[in-house]
């Protein structure tokens, strides 16, 4: 009998949880919904000037006709593979430069003040320097999306491991560990949810990286487009290209929470 | 005979500005089989001395002789455990038992029963596909302690293993390890700041006083208390009078630092 009356509260838990979801979607959808519902009008009533802000209709003519010829497909395929190279290899780079320094203290403190001056400086005004020693092509451009990343990851990662609690590496001394299982089973794995959260930051940092890079030198990409519509005064390109870095630029930090969700299911 | 010996050891912790003697001519012995308790307030330097024991940390002057020989040399293990269980998360249950045995590369079948065998003993079932985080306290501990004797080590450090862990699991777990350590006839060393435990628990209590760590002095249980259980031993009418005993040399040696 209150067992039925449990379940008939549990069932109203539910409920009101479901109800809860529904009312947020609901208000995310209208906000995109009024977002280009408004920008359609105000195009097309002159409150803003349609040669600059184009329309939504516009764009998305654009984007059908664009990748109906296939340009738009190329465009986006460049600059995704620049984005992910980039991405994946700062991020790499960042870690195992971290690990190097965790390996030797000397060394650490050696390169301490490299880093926080490499740190602080705006990786993009490397940029022209990049390009003359790489040269003008993806190179360039993959490094850009590399470089932006590594002295970051290097610097959380590096705090990441300095943090792990030390008691984990007295068990393990305690068995007779060395340093180097010392790092693989407990200071490297304890490690992860940091190693992670700077993943979401890089999927951004790389985006900056390309697309700069892009402006700076290339034939194709998203980047390429923006700079390209803007000098022919092309906007609802320049709006199309912006589109579609947002979505992927969210795709790709999506995929990277469910890496997340997957990697460190036992880590708390 | 002596099986595990400390003669004039002394540390010192170094920071940029200042040191501290955390040991000062710390010596006693421990027979095989015996169980040991190291009782003082916090920052007599207990838990260095196991660590200086364990090999983790080298003492700055003394010297430290298990089974005659000197501790970095021998291959005798140690087992160590701490105040909390650190159990690796991101590990199984049985993962995080076999922890040792990896680290020095001898994972077998065998060794993977006893480990099942083990955790049995200490009354877990069924929990060695299991992670840490779906254990309670005390049974983490458990698995701690079953970490600890896999690697059939001569001698037990433990380092508080008790005080984060609520009264009636305490009581419960005190039991338990007396039992196991009697029964596979282990050497312990025991640090810990609640003088019942040290009384339940050891043959020999060393009271310690702090600043600079230095032994003050040394009771012996009373014959019949310790081959009782923990438990046990807590309602013996001897019990309270080497309590007040104890109680009394701790006491002195606060008065005198405050």
């Amino acid at each position: 009998m209150s067992n039925n009356e449990d379940r008939l509260l549990f069932e109203k838990h539910k409920q009101s949880l479901k109800q809860e979801k529904r009312i947020v979607f609901i208000w995310q959808a209208l906000i995109l919904v009024c977002f280009f519902g408004l920008w359609e009008l105000a195009s097309r009533l002159n409150w803003i000037d349609p040669l600059l802000f184009s329309s939504p209709s516009k764009v998305i003519n654009l984007l059908i006709s664009k990748f109906s010829d296939g340009s738009m497909i190329t465009h986006t395929y460049v600059t995704l593979f620049e984005t992910l190279l980039g991405f994946v290899i700062g991020t790499l780079l960042g870690i195992l430069l971290a690990s190097l320094l965790w390996s030797s203290t000397r060394f650490s403190k050696i390169a301490d003040p490299y880093l926080v001056i490499l740190n602080a400086m705006p990786k993009v005004a490397l940029g022209p320097i990049i390009i003359v020693a790489l040269g003008p092509g993806y190179v360039s451009i993959v490094a850009m999306g590399a470089i932006i990343s590594i002295i970051i990851t290097t610097i959380v990662v590096y705090t990441g491991y300095r943090e792990v609690d030390p008691n984990y590496e007295k068990v393990l001394r305690s068995f007779g560990a060395t340093r180097w299982q010392c790092f693989k089973s407990a200071v490297f794995p304890a490690n992860l949810p940091v190693m992670i959260s700077t993943l979401k930051v890089n999927v951004g940092l790389s985006w900056v990286g390309v697309i700069v890079g892009e402006f700076l030198v290339s034939k194709e990409g998203l980047g390429y487009l923006i700079v390209y519509g803007f000098q022919v005064f092309d906007f609802s390109l320049v709006m199309a290209a912006l589109i579609l870095i947002a979505i992927f630029a969210a795709i790709m930090y999506k995929v990277v929470e469910r890496i997340e969700g997957w990697l460190i299911k036992h880590t708390t | 005979m002596s099986f595990l010996t400390l003669e004039n050891v002394t540390h010192h912790y170094f920071t940029k500005n200042d040191y501290t003697k955390a040991l000062d001519d710390i010596s006693f012995s421990v027979k095989e089989g015996e169980f040991v308790s190291l009782l003082g307030p916090s920052g007599c330097g207990k838990s260095t001395i196991l660590s200086i024991v364990s090999g983790i940390m080298k003492q700055t002057s003394g010297k430290v002789l298990l089974d005659n020989k000197s501790i970095d040399e021998s291959e005798l293990a140690i087992g160590y455990m701490l105040q909390q269980d650190y159990l690796f998360p991101w590990k199984t249950i049985l993962d995080n038992v076999l922890l040792g045995p990896t680290i020095q590369n001898n994972v077998n079948e065998e060794l993977k029963e006893k480990a099942r065998e083990l955790l049995r003993e200490v009354g877990l079932k069924n929990v060695e596909n299991q992670y840490p985080s779906s254990l309670s306290g005390g049974m983490r501990q458990r698995v701690a302690l079953v970490r600890t004797l896999i690697t059939d080590p001569k001698v037990l450090l433990l380092d508080e293993p008790f005080s984060a862990l609520d009264f009636q699991t305490k009581l419960k777990l005190e039991d338990l390890v007396f039992k196991l350590l009697h029964a596979y006839h282990k050497t312990a060393i025991l640090v810990t700041h609640d003088i019942g435990e040290a009384i339940a628990m050891s043959d020999r209590i060393i009271v310690m006083s702090a600043n600079p760590g230095s032994i003050s002095k040394t009771f012996e249980v009373p014959i019949e208390l310790r081959n009782e259980l923990p438990f046990l031993v807590r309602r013996h009418p001897k019990y309270q009078s080497i309590f007040d005993k104890v109680w009394e040399e701790l006491n002195k040696n606060e008065a005198q630092t405050v």
